[in-house]
């Protein structure tokens, strides 16, 4: 057993585990954080991605004591203050998810490739997403989805709005504060994803 | 529902791009999928497989796993084998059927690469994994049959107990049947001054590779013993738990959770759900399986895997007269639940939208040491699909006409409908040249063509295919009565209530069960306009036996069709349980009342109650009418009398590098009439993940064996799943004609893009290879096989000396060039 103190969506966990315990499973299993999947035996899927210290990994591909001492962001710990990262409200606006086993993980990477290129290209944001498979979608409204994050992000705006859903229904993490339509959160150009925000966790500091 | 001038109603949410219901708790990871649910003292099993596809287990020593750290039991066939059952085959295709008994853990022989043969328990799943390790088993390896039609020679037997590899042979005759001619009379005519068509076309293997591995969890601490199971089909399990292990109904409750995709691949009661509930049972536990992507490609069933003869008569204007289909059909080691009913779906569809005067479809099902294949998207209809549009590509080119052309001279008119085809279905509705009128003006259909044929002119070594499709399926599974006449052992009907709370809010229990659909989203949509409530109030709830006790599940595009109108039904009802509480409170006569928008007013007054209110008093039950029951709530179950006959016209540009063999995908566009739609943006993301599956049967997937039977696809190293890169963004569009079976119009479009799309990006390769007289590429077209094509084509390749200097492919540039037509859906 080896002791680890990790940092994941904002809260400091101290746990004794396995060595070869990987950090999906300490994730899902020692923290109960069932949001982030796994979908395959070969880190080929990305349905686990989370961030490590802010950039994307496969968790099913790190070690859970490699996180010693570093930060985990999850999509649990995306969505701030009751308010969904834009790239969530992105993929729901763009219908950019149909089961919605991938989205997990193809949130959390589409956030990590606007840090590098806060302004992709179809063709780079496809690239960019080569490591997460969707069996539902066939990309084309994933990639419109990352499109409209990118904008809002870019200027500071909500992805646009066309529905009458609250952004945070009953299953929000927080008590409901925004629904469609409600200011994204600012953000400086080229600042891009969310970023690093020490102990309140990874997430869009509005 | 009437609608009157001075009341005018909020805009219908029928036909409204409503954002889904479902995504709040799938963007923020509060999910409850199987895997993740605990329950205090789980156990948790894992299998031992065999490596070999055909032998006898000759000894297992289970002591070593045993005595290993915090295993509770280790199961082999042999001590379950009085208890297990056998896996169900739900459609014996024919009365003679050969199906070999399917034993969830296998008990002296195993059939395929991945059965299981031994099972540890053991409080957690790592150790249950490192336990398994510590089984020896012994084999004595026997002779695997593999290939589809060595297997189906009978001279090496995949269950020598059995006698033959042939399970089925399943036929239907236009001229017997009484719905059409001869086909031999139409094939001599042919031979005889006409044209005749003969290929010989493959359906590869494909795994359905649904992202969420399946999961299950047993826990028989209660009352019931319950069930929480990755599956499609909740009910059907449900029902098949308690037939084969004898367990009363009453006492089994099986709920799907969180269901990450299935199409067809969660269509399955399978040895891992029947395992875990006959092991819950005897140690009184719960136990949980949960399956890594390799077990899940290895030994979850596969799709498809046919060999197609087909043989297609004309005269030579192109005018089709008959159509002969000989299928030799893969059903892997076992008689799957559907199983050979999957091929058998395609005799429908073979003759598609054609006005075939005569038609013949014998399908031989065959037994192989494989996988157990079973339905994958679209069943069935897919791969006759594929085989009809294939060969209407062939006639075409046979007398040098466009494809398009051949199709409309061939097709029923929209002014012919209701048609019954010669295959004795009858179409409803439809408008095949509208589809293709708009889909050949989003995809600029001439233009292509004048390029296609300038580079044939100048023979440019990267040469442009274009591809059609102008498909049909049946959807709306199905038609009890029919069902029955084909031995399926269900009905096909479907089951929903609707509840009217006290509060005015509305809870609606549907027998179907999404894993990706968005029903939650479309049944309130529809639930809404009917009583006239806001959609944000209606919630719906499935997918829990205890909940939604009678359903038969999601499959075969048939919820909206029939599970949408058995919630179309159960509202209606409400209405009219309302009406008589509405006129006693409102002191007037029931036919003094009309309902609007979710109100009962009182013709020519402003007297008036809604539904809420109506609700409301009935739940407290002061003042009802004399002999009126308390309370709105009602149901229906609702049993279609035809399928549902969606339609489209796809075309797809392929440019094939003939130097490489490499092939990039252009454009595609489609143009699918689905009837109603409830919801625009589900549709089009149907339709968006369909054709991405479709396309990858064409281009990149198929599951192969080794020699010795091993599966080579066992990871998606091996099994390529389509990327955002390998993919292009895509034009899809409706036409509209109404189903006239079903209230709301619907038809159904789960499949759709499956299905159209594989003959579509064949076509356009094999379109773009013409010129060399290369007539099939046989899938997945791979660069290899494209190359391989090229190479062996009698007609030789490209003049080396006359090459133009046009581009290779670029891999830098982005892999698209779509048009941007007005009003194409992006
Ligand atoms: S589970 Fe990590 S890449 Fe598939
Ligand atoms: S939404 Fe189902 S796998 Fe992506």
């Amino acid at each position: 057993m080896t002791r680890i103190t990790v940092t994941v969506d904002g809260v400091e966990y101290s746990d004794d585990i396995e060595p070869r315990t990987l950090l999906v499973y300490y994730l899902r299993q020692n923290l109960g954080k069932t949001g982030t999947v796994v979908g395959c035996d070969t880190s080929n899927c990305g349905a686990c991605t989370v961030h490590l210290d802010g950039r994307s990994v496969k968790s099913c591909n790190v070690l859970a004591v490699q996180a010693d001492g570093h930060e985990v962001t999850t999509i649990e710990g995306l969505a701030a203050d009751g308010q969904l990262h834009p790239m969530q409200q992105a993929f729901h606006e763009s219908h950019a998810l149909q089961c919605g086993y991938c989205t997990p993980g193809m949130i959390m990477q589409a956030c990590d490739l606007l840090k590098d290129n806060p302004d992709p290209s179809e063709q780079e944001i496809r690239e960019g997403l080569e490591g997460n498979l969707c069996r539902c979608t066939g990309y084309h409204n994933i990639v419109r989805a990352v499109q409209h994050a990118a904008a809002a992000m870019r200027q500071g705006t909500e992805a646009p709005a066309d529905s009458a859903v609250p952004a945070a229904g009953p299953g929000a993490p927080e008590p409901a504060t925004a629904g469609v339509g409600a200011a994204g959160p600012e953000m400086p150009p080229g600042e891009g994803a969310p970023v690093s925000a020490g102990s309140t966790g990874e997430g869009v500091t509005a | 529902m009437t609608v009157t001038e001075n009341q005018a109603p909020a805009q219908p949410e029928v036909g409204r791009a409503r954002r889904r219901k479902e995504d709040q708790r799938l963007i923020t990871g509060r999910t409850r999928w199987t895997d993740n649910l605990q329950v205090p003292g789980m156990l948790h099993l894992a299998m031992v497989r065999s490596p070999f596809a055909h032998a006898r287990i000759t000894a297992i020593d289970v002591e070593a796993a045993r005595k290993a750290r915090n295993v509770v039991a280790v199961i082999t066939g042999q001590d379950v084998k009085d208890e297990q059952g056998s896996l169900p085959n739900a459609w014996p295709i024919t009365p003679e059927q050969v199906t070999p008994a399917h034993p969830p853990v296998a008990v002296d022989e195993v059939h395929f690469a991945g059965e299981i043969v031994a099972v540890v328990v053991a409080r957690s799943a790592a150790e249950a994994r490192d336990a398994a390790e510590l089984v020896d088993v012994d084999y004595e390896e026997l002779p695997a049959v593999l290939d589809l039609k060595e297997a189906a020679q009978d001279t090496v037997l995949a269950h020598p107990d059995l006698g033959t590899n042939k399970s089925a042979l399943w036929v239907f005759d236009s001229k017997e049947a009484g719905t059409g001619g001869d086909v031999e009379d139409a094939i001599r005519q042919a031979r005889d001054g006409g044209v005749l068509i003969e290929r010989e076309f493959r359906q590869q293997r494909l795994i359905p590779a649904f992202m969420e591995p399946r999961s299950v969890l047993v826990d028989p601490t209660g009352e019931q013993i319950t069930m929480w199971t990755a599956t499609q089909i909740p009910h059907i399990l449900r029902f098949l738990l308690a037939a084969v292990l004898g367990v009363p109904e009453s006492k089994v409750r099986v709920i799907a959770p969180d269901v990450g995709g299935g199409f067809g691949g969660k269509l399955q009661t399978t040895p891992e759900e029947f395992i875990a509930m006959v092991l819950a049972r005897r140690l009184g536990k719960p136990i949980k399986y949960t399956e890594t992507r390799s077990e899940s490609l290895l030994s979850a069933h596969h799709g498809r895997d046919q060999w197609q003869k087909l043989t297609l008569a004309a005269t030579k204007d192109g005018t089709v007269t008959g159509f002969k289909v000989e299928l030799l059909a893969n059903l892997g080691a076992y008689v799957a639940l559907v199983g050979g009913g999957v091929p058998v779906l395609g005799a429908f569809m073979f003759n598609a939208i054609y006005k075939f005067p005569a038609y013949h479809f014998a399908c031989q099902t065959v037994l192989t040491n494989t996988t157990w294949t079973d339905a994958y998207r679209g069943a069935g209809r897919p791969e006759a699909t594929f085989g009809i549009e294939r060969m209407m590509d062939e006639l075409a080119a046979e007398l040098d006409m466009d494809p398009l052309e051949v199709r409309e001279k061939n097709w029923i008119k929209h002014e012919e409908f209701p048609f019954t085809t010669v295959a004795g279905m009858e179409y409803d509705s439809g408008n095949y040249e509208a589809a293709t009128a708009r889909a050949k003006e989003l995809f600029d259909y001439d233009a292509l063509r004048r390029e296609q044929a300038e580079r044939r002119e100048r023979q440019d070594p990267v040469q442009l295919g274009i591809g059609v499709s102008t498909f049909t399926e049946m959807c709306g599974l199905a038609p009890s009565r029919v069902l029955g006449s084909l031995d399926y052992g269900a009905g096909g009907w479907e089951h929903a209530s609707v509840r009217m709370l006290p509060t005015g809010k509305v809870e609606v229990v549907t027998g179907t069960s999404p894993h990706g659909q968005g029903h939650e989203t479309a049944w309130s949509q529809i639930v809404a306009d009917r009583l006239g409530v806001p959609f944000e109030d209606v919630e719906v709830l499935h997918g829990d036996t205890a909940i939604s006790h009678k359903g038969l599940d999601t499959y075969g595009s048939r919820s909206l069709v029939v599970g949408g109108e058995a919630v179309v039904r159960a509202a209606d009802k409400v209405i009219e349980k309302a009406k008589p509480v509405a006129a006693h409170l409102l002191e007037a006569s029931v036919d003094d009342l009309e309902f609007s928008a979710g109100r009962f007013g009182v013709k020519g007054t402003d007297k008036g109650l809604t539904i809420q209110e109506i609700a409301l008093a009935s739940f407290a039950a002061h003042n009802l009418p004399d002999g009126i029951e308390p309370g709105l709530d009602s149901d229906a179950t609702f049993d279609p009398v035809n399928f549902s006959f969606p339609h489209g016209t796809h075309l797809c540009a392929m440019e094939v590098d003939t130097e490489t063999g490499e092939t990039r995908m252009r454009t595609y566009v489609c143009v699918d009439d689905v009837g109603v739609i409830v919801n625009p943006l589900i549709v089009e993301g149907q339709v968006h993940g369909g054709l991405v599956q479709g396309i990858a049967q064409a281009l990149w997937e198929g599951a192969t064996y080794d020699d010795q039977g091993t599966l080579v696809t066992g990871s998606f190293v091996d099994y390529t799943l389509p990327t955002a890169a390998d993919t292009i963004s895509f034009v899809t569009e409706n036409t509209t004609s109404p189903a006239t079976t079903n209230s709301l119009g619907t038809k159904g479009v789960g499949e759709a893009g499956t299905i159209a799309s594989t003959p579509c990006v064949v076509n356009a390769i094999v379109d773009a290879l013409r010129p060399l007289g290369i007539h099939d590429v046989e899938m997945p077209c791979t660069p290899e096989r494209v190359w391989r094509a090229i190479q062996n084509a009698s007609a030789g390749s490209v003049d080396e000396t006359q090459r133009d200097t046009a581009p290779h492919f670029d891999p830098d540039q982005p892999n698209q060039d779509t048009p941007d037509p007005e009003g194409g859906a992006r």
